[in-house]
C-alpha cells in the first residue's frame, strides 16, 4: 500500500466516520434523556436520502404519507387518552397540534415537489419532512412506555425499526438511489483529489457539532436535556419536564439522521433499509462512548470509519463483518474500564 | 385438574398434526423448533431480564457447524452436535463474559452485532457455501432409521422441544432456578446469600443458546439444506417478537407465541404483497406494531389472558422435618465480629470515619445514631457490598474485609435488607429458600434432570420451619408482594435464618410495624439470641431497642459518638444533644 | 386577621402498594409562615411532602393557591410556585453549580422572565461561598456546600412555598445553624415554608406553627412556642423516655 492509497482510504474514513459521529451523538441523546437505545436512527438517514432524491426527480416522496400516518397515529393515540381521561374539552387543540404541523408541511411539499426548486430548498423541504417524524416516534411509541425498563424500551424500538424499515420499502419500493453532490469542485492538496462532496460532509459536520456543543453548554434548553439525562427525578424538581425534553431529543435524532442522509446520498447507494447499518456503525461509536460521553463516541466513531476503509480495501467482502465484530474488543474495554455497578429496576 | 387436562388436550393436538395435511406438518415441525428458541429467550428475557437479538446467529451456529462438517468430512450428525454445542458454548460463554457486567442494554446490542457479523459471514465464506448455501445435508439417522420422512422429524422435534420445557421448568425450581428468579431485582440480594450473579446470568443466556443451536442442527438436518437467510437479524428479531407476544414470563407463552408468529407470518407473506400489490416482506410491519401494542397494554403477552381463565396452582404441601446440617454455635462470649478502624469517603465526604466497636457471640448490638450518620453504611460495609476506604472487618478468625458478599457469606454472616428486597411475584415460601442456598449443592444439571429432589425437599421444610419461627407460616403460598411491608421485614429475617447464620445483620427491621408487631418481634429476637445466635441491629425506634439490646453504639457524621449499656446511653448527654439538637 | 390561606391539605392518603403509608393528614399554611412538621422516623414525613409536589400519588385535596392540585404533574406544580428540596437534593452533579442555579430557574425561563439574573445575585448575596464555587461541578461540593446549593436552586424559581425535606441531615452542627438562620430569614422575603426536621428543638424554634406527624397521622398540632414545651413532642420524637425533655 502506497502513500496515496493511504491517503485516499483515510479521506473516505473521515467522510463516514464524521457521519457516524453524528449519528452516534443522536444516539447518546436520546438515550441519556428518555432511555431507549434508539435502534431505528437509521432510518432517519434513509428517508433523508431517499427523500431528496424524490424531490430531485420532481415527484412527491412517499415520506408524506409516511409523516401523514404518523401524525395521524399519535392523534387516535391522544383522543383516546383524552377521551378515558374524561378531558375531552382540551381534544381540539391537542389535534391542532399534532396534525397541524405535518398537514401544512406535507401540503407544502405537494405543492413544491413538482417544481424543481434549487438543491437547498430541495434539502431544506427534506429536513422540514423528516424532522417532525422523530417527535411523532416518540409520542406514539416511547412516552407511553416512559414507566417501562430500558429492556422495554429497547424491545420497543427494534419493533419500531420493523415498521420503519417495512414502510420505507412500501413507499420507496426497493430501488437504490444515489443522489447528486452538492458540488462538483475537485481540490487537489498536494497530489490527493478531494471531492467537494467531502468537504461538504466535512463542514457541515464539523459545524452542526459545534452547533450541538453550543447548544448543550450555553442554552438553557441545552443544559436542560443534559440535566434530565444526569438526574431525572431532580430535572422534574425544577420543572423540567421528561416528556417535552424526549420530545426535543427525538427531534434531534431525526435532524441528525436526515441531515446525515443528504450528506451521505452522493457517496454511496442509499437502499430503504440501508440506513440500518449506517446506524449501528454510529452504535459502535456511541458505545464506545460508554452510551454517556460525546467526545469518546465521536473518537469511537472515527475509528469505525478508519477500520471500515482500511478492512475494505484488504478484506473488501468482510468490510462489515470486520466493523461490527470490532464491536466485541470496545465492550471487552468498557467492561474492563467501567466499575460493576447494579442495575435497580 | 384443568391444568392437567389443558395438558392432555396440547399433547393430543401434537398428535393429530401428523394426520394433517404435509402443510401443517411443515408448520408444526417449525413451531416446535422455534418453541425450542423461545422457551430459551423466556428464561433469558421474561425470568433474568436480559436478553438477545441473537438467537438466531445461535441457530446458525447450530446448523452450518453441523452442516459442513457432515458434507465436507462426513462426520456422523451426532458427533457434529456435539461440536456445534461446544461451539456455541464458547461464543456464548465469551459474549457473556464481556457484557454481562455492564448495563442491561449491552447484551442485546453485543448479540446485534454478533448476528449481522455471523450473517455476512454466513454468506461470504466461501466455505460455507455463499449466498446460495450447502446442500445434501446428510439425513439424521436414530437407532438405525434414517429420519427422511417429515412425519417422523415432527415427532423428533416436538420430543426435544417438551424435554427442553422439562428440563426448563425443573430448572427454575431449583436452588440455582431460584437464584436466577431473583436476578432481575439486581444481583445484590442473591449475592449476600452466597450466589454469583455474573455467574447465573453466564449459565442462562449459554443455556438459551444453546437451545437455540440444537433448534439450528434439526433445522439442517430436517431440511437438509442450510443457507443464510433464515439466521439474519431479521430472525432473530422475529424470535424474540415471539415471546413478547406469547408471554415473556411462561415457557407455555413461548410456545404459544411460537405458533402465533409462525402462522400470523405465513398468513401475511401470502396476503400482504396482494394487497400491496408489491412483493416484499411487508409482514414487519405488522409484527413491529403488535409488538409495541403489546408492549403498551399487555406486557404480559396472550398468555397471561389464558393463565387468568385457569384455576390457580395447588400448593404441594411441606414435609415436616427439616434435617439440614447445621452449623454450631460459638461458645456464648467469644468475639465474634471485631470492626477496627474503618472509613468509607464518597469524593471528599467522610461517610464513616475510624469506626472501631466489636460483637461477641451471644449477644445483641443495636448500632444507632441520627438520620445519615452512616448507620447504613457501616452496615454494607461489613456484608462487604460497598468496598472501605481504610481499616478492616474480623469476623471469627478471618478477615472478611476485601471479601465478596458471597464469600462473607458463606462464612456466616446473614443479613436483611434496608429497602426489602423480596422477590414478589414468587411465594414467600421460595423467597425463604433463597437463604438457604449455600446449604445444599445440587448443580444446573442435576436440577434440570430432577435429581435434586431429595435435597430440595429439605431445603423446604427448612424454609417452612423458618416462616413458622417467625409467625408466618400462613403467609407460605401467597406471593411475597402481596403481604404488607412491616411483614415483608419478617420474611426476610427468616430468609436470613434460613441460611442458618453465626450472625444475623438486620437493616431497621421494626420500621413499618405497629406496636404489636414490634413486641413479637422483639421476642423472636430474643428467642434468637437465647439459641446462641449473635445479632447486628441498626433501627431508629430506640423503645424497641431499649429492653432488646445488650449494648448500644452509637453513631454521629460517620464517627463513633459513643458506646455502652442501655441505661448508660440513655442518659448519655452527647446523645441527647444528638438526637435532640438545638439552635 | 386571618392570614391568607397558601396551602390547604384534606384527608391525604398515601400507600405503597398496600400498605398506607399516610391516612388523612390535613394540615395548613398560611402566607408569610414558616410550618413545620416532625415526627419520628418512619411517621412518613418525606412521604407527605412527595405526594405534596406530586412525586407520589395520593388521594383526598390538595389545594395550593385555591386551586386543586388533583392530577397536576410536578413540573407544573413547580410552574404554579410550588417547589420542593428533597431529601436526596437531587443536584446535577455532572454540572457546574451556576448551571444547577439556572436550570433552578427553568419555569421562569419558560415564561420569559427578565430578572433571573438579578435572583442568582441574591442568592450568591445569601450564600457567598456558591459564588466562589460558580464553575465547580456540584458532585465536588461539601455536604454542607451541596445543602446550600440545593436550597439555592429552590430559590431560584421564586416559589410561593418552599418544602424543605430535612435541611439538617447530616449536617455538621456549626453548619446546620447557619443553614437554619438562612431559612427563618427567608420569610422577610415573602417565600412561605413547610420544613421537616429530624432537629425537632431547631425547627419549632425558627417555625411560627408545627404539627408533629405519628405513624402516619397528625398527632399534635399547635403553636410552634407551645408545642416546644410539650413533653409529648421531645418524647414522641425521640422515644427515649426520662431524658431531659422530662
Amino acid at each position: 500500500m502506497d502513500l496515496s492509497t493511504i491517503l485516499i482510504l483515510s479521506q473516505d474514513a473521515f467522510t463516514s466516520g464524521a457521519i457516524y459521529a453524528l449519528l452516534s451523538l443522536a444516539l447518546i441523546l436520546v438515550f441519556g434523556v428518555t432511555r431507549v437505545v434508539f435502534i431505528p436512527q437509521g432510518e432517519f438517514v434513509s428517508y433523508g436520502a431517499l427523500t431528496l432524491a424524490s424531490l430531485q426527480l420532481g415527484v412527491v416522496p412517499g415520506t408524506v404519507w409516511l409523516l401523514l400516518i404518523l401524525a395521524c397515529l399519535a392523534a387516535i393515540m391522544e383522543t383516546v387518552r383524552l377521551l378515558l381521561s374524561g378531558a375531552v374539552r382540551k381534544l381540539p387543540r391537542s389535534l391542532a397540534v399534532i396534525l397541524g404541523p405535518p398537514l401544512m408541511i406535507a401540503v407544502l411539499v405537494k405543492v413544491c415537489a413538482p417544481m424543481h426548486l434549487a438543491l437547498g430548498w430541495q434539502i431544506l423541504l427534506t429536513m422540514l419532512l423528516v424532522m417532525p417524524m422523530g417527535p411523532l416516534i416518540y409520542r406514539v411509541a416511547f412516552r407511553p412506555l416512559a414507566d417501562a425498563s430500558a429492556l422495554v424500551l429497547l424491545i420497543a424500538a427494534v419493533a419500531v425499526h420493523f415498521v420503519l424499515v417495512g414502510l420505507g420499502l412500501l413507499f420507496f419500493g426497493a430501488e437504490g438511489v444515489r443522489t447528486p453532490p452538492f458540488s462538483d469542485a475537485q481540490l487537489t492538496l498536494a497530489g490527493l483529489n478531494i471531492s467537494g462532496q467531502s468537504l461538504w460532509v466535512y463542514a457541515s459536520s464539523f459545524v452542526f457539532i459545534g452547533l450541538l456543543a453550543w447548544f448543550f453548554s450555553k442554552t438553557l434548553y441545552g443544559k436542560a436535556l443534559r440535566a434530565v439525562a444526569f438526574n431525572r427525578n431532580g430535572a422534574r424538581l425544577v420543572g423540567i419536564s421528561p416528556d417535552q425534553a424526549g420530545t426535543l431529543s427525538f427531534a434531534l435524532a431525526s435532524i441528525i439522521g436526515c441531515l446525515s442522509g443528504v450528506l451521505i446520498g452522493p457517496i454511496t447507494t442509499i437502499y430503504y433499509d440501508s440506513g440500518f447499518l449506517i446506524g449501528l456503525k454510529g452504535f459502535v461509536g456511541a458505545i464506545f462512548g460508554g452510551m454517556a460521553s460525546y467526545p469518546l463516541a465521536a473518537a469511537g466513531a472515527m475509528m469505525v470509519g478508519f477500520s471500515e476503509s482500511f478492512s475494505s480495501f484488504w478484506l473488501s467482502g468482510y468490510k462489515d463483518v470486520v466493523v461490527f465484530t470490532m464491536i466485541i474488543p470496545v465492550l471487552l474495554w468498557r467492561s474492563l474500564s467501567t466499575i460493576h455497578y447494579e442495575e435497580e429496576e | 385438574m384443568i391444568r392437567r387436562i389443558g395438558l392432555i388436550l396440547f399433547l393430543l393436538l401434537l398428535l393429530i398434526v401428523p394426520l394433517l395435511p404435509s402443510y401443517y406438518l411443515t408448520m408444526g415441525s417449525y413451531i416446535g423448533l422455534y418453541s425450542m428458541v423461545a422457551i430459551g429467550l423466556v428464561l433469558l428475557t421474561g425470568v433474568t431480564g436480559l436478553t438477545s437479538f441473537g438467537q438466531a446467529a445461535f441457530m446458525g451456529l447450530g446448523a452450518y457447524t453441523s452442516a459442513v462438517l457432515t458434507t465436507q468430512l462426513a462426520w456422523s450428525p451426532w458427533l457434529t452436535l456435539l461440536v456445534a454445542l461446544a461451539l456455541t458454548m464458547l461464543v456464548a460463554f465469551i459474549l457473556g463474559a464481556i457484557t454481562l457486567r455492564m448495563g442491561g442494554h449491552y447484551l442485546p446490542l453485543a448479540t446485534i452485532a454478533w448476528g449481522i457479523s455471523l450473517y455476512f459471514l454466513f454468506g461470504t465464506i466461501p466455505l460455507l457455501g455463499g449466498s446460495t448455501g450447502i446442500s445434501d445435508v446428510q439425513a439424521l439417522n436414530l437407532f438405525g432409521l434414517e429420519l427422511r420422512d417429515e412425519r417422523l422429524f415432527y415427532y423428533l422435534i416436538w420430543a426435544v422441544c417438551l424435554v427442553a420445557l422439562w428440563i426448563s421448568t425443573n430448572l427454575l425450581d431449583s436452588r440455582e432456578g431460584r437464584a436466577i428468579r431473583a436476578l432481575k431485582g439486581g444481583v445484590t440480594m442473591v449475592e449476600a446469600f452466597g450466589a454469583s450473579g455474573l455467574r447465573l446470568k453466564n449459565i442462562v443466556f449459554i443455556y438459551s443458546a444453546v437451545l437455540a443451536c440444537l433448534a439450528g442442527w434439526l433445522y439442517a438436518h430436517m431440511q437438509r439444506f442450510v443457507n443464510p437467510s433464515p439466521f439474519g437479524l431479521n430472525q432473530g428479531i422475529e424470535l424474540l417478537f415471539m415471546i413478547i407476544i406469547g408471554g415473556p414470563f411462561s415457557f407455555w407463552g413461548a410456545i404459544s407465541g411460537a405458533a402465533v408468529i409462525t402462522l400470523l407470518k405465513t398468513f401475511l407473506q401470502g396476503i400482504l404483497p396482494k394487497l400491496i400489490g408489491q412483493s416484499g416482506n411487508f409482514e414487519i410491519i405488522v409484527f413491529g406494531i403488535i409488538i409495541v401494542a403489546v408492549l403498551q397494554w399487555m406486557r404480559g403477552g396472550i398468555w397471561t389472558l389464558v393463565e387468568r381463565l385457569l384455576p390457580p396452582k395447588e400448593n404441594r404441601p411441606v414435609t415436616d422435618s427439616s434435617d439440614l446440617e447445621m452449623r454450631t454455635q460459638p461458645r456464648h462470649g467469644t468475639l465474634l465480629l471485631k470492626v477496627d478502624d474503618m472509613s468509607k469517603a464518597y469524593g471528599g465526604l467522610m461517610a464513616v470515619k475510624n469506626m472501631s466497636f466489636e460483637v461477641s457471640s451471644g449477644e445483641i448490638v443495636g448500632l444507632i445514631g441520627p438520620n445519615g450518620a452512616g448507620k447504613s453504611t457501616m452496615f454494607n460495609l461489613i456484608s462487604g457490598e460497598i468496598p472501605r476506604s481504610g481499616g478492616s472487618v474480623q469476623f471469627e478468625s478471618h478477615i472478611i474485609s476485601g471479601l465478596h458478599p458471597s464469600q462473607i457469606a458463606r462464612l456466616g454472616l446473614s443479613r436483611t435488607f434496608q429497602h426489602v428486597r423480596l422477590i414478589p411475584g414468587m411465594t414467600t415460601l421460595e423467597n425463604v429458600m433463597i437463604g438457604a442456598y449455600l446449604r445444599t449443592h445440587d448443580g444446573i444439571f442435576q436440577a434440570g434432570l430432577r435429581m435434586n429432589k431429595a435435597a430440595d425437599e429439605r431445603v423446604r421444610a427448612e424454609a417452612a420451619h423458618q416462616l413458622r419461627r417467625v409467625g408466618l407460616e400462613e403467609s407460605m403460598f401467597l406471593p411475597a408482594g402481596s403481604l404488607p411491608l412491616g411483614k415483608q421485614r419478617i420474611v426476610e429475617i427468616a430468609r436470613a435464618l434460613c441460611a442458618d447464620p453465626l450472625l444475623l445483620l438486620l437493616d431497621e427491621p421494626a420500621a413499618g410495624l405497629r406496636h404489636l408487631e414490634k413486641k413479637e418481634l422483639a421476642v423472636l429476637l430474643s428467642d434468637l439470641r437465647s439459641s446462641g445466635l449473635s445479632v447486628l441491629i441498626v433501627e431508629h425506634d430506640m423503645e424497641f431497642l431499649m429492653n432488646l439490646v445488650d449494648r448500644f453504639v452509637v453513631m454521629e457524621f460517620g464517627e463513633k459518638l459513643a458506646e455502652g449499656l442501655p441505661h448508660e446511653i440513655r442518659s448519655n448527654p452527647a446523645v441527647l444533644e444528638a438526637y435532640l439538637g438545638g439552635v | 386577621m386571618m392570614a391568607e390561606r397558601l396551602l390547604s391539605v384534606r384527608d391525604l392518603h398515601v400507600s405503597y402498594g398496600k400498605v398506607e403509608a399516610l391516612y388523612g393528614t390535613s394540615l395548613n399554611v398560611d402566607r408569610g409562615t414558616i410550618v413545620s412538621v416532625i415526627g419520628p422516623n418512619g411517621a412518613g414525613k418525606s412521604t407527605l411532602l412527595n405526594a405534596l409536589m406530586g412525586v407520589l400519588p395520593s388521594r383526598g385535596t390538595v389545594e395550593f393557591c385555591g386551586n386543586d392540585m388533583g392530577g397536576v404533574s410536578i413540573e407544573s406544580r413547580v410552574a404554579k410556585g410550588l417547589c420542593l428540596v428533597p431529601e436526596t437534593r437531587e443536584l446535577f452533579a455532572q454540572m457546574t453549580v451556576e448551571d444547577n442555579l439556572e436550570l433552578g430557574a427553568f419555569t421562569r425561563y419558560r415564561r420569559g422572565d427578565k430578572n433571573i439574573r438579578k435572583t442568582l445575585e441574591m442568592v450568591y448575596s445569601l450564600f457567598t461561598r456558591l459564588e466562589q464555587r460558580r464553575t465547580q461541578f456540584a458532585g465536588s461540593l461539601s455536604g454542607g456546600e451541596r445543602q446550600m446549593l440545593a436550597l439555592g436552586r429552590a430559590l431560584m424559581s421564586q416559589p410561593t412555598l418552599l418544602m424543605l425535606d430535612e435541611p439538617s441531615l447530616g449536617l455538621a452542627p456549626l453548619i446546620v445553624k447557619e443553614i437554619l438562620h438562612t431559612i427563618s430569614d427567608l420569610r422577610s422575603t415573602g417565600v412561605s415554608i413547610l420544613l421537616i426536621e429530624q432537629n425537632a428543638r431547631a425547627a419549632l424554634q425558627i417555625s411560627d406553627y408545627g404539627y408533629v406527624l405519628e405513624n402516619g397521622e397528625i398527632a399534635l398540632e399547635g403553636l410552634s412556642s407551645q408545642l416546644a414545651n410539650n413533653p409529648r413532642v421531645i418524647e414522641s420524637y425521640l422515644g427515649i423516655g426520662g431524658g431531659e425533655g422530662s
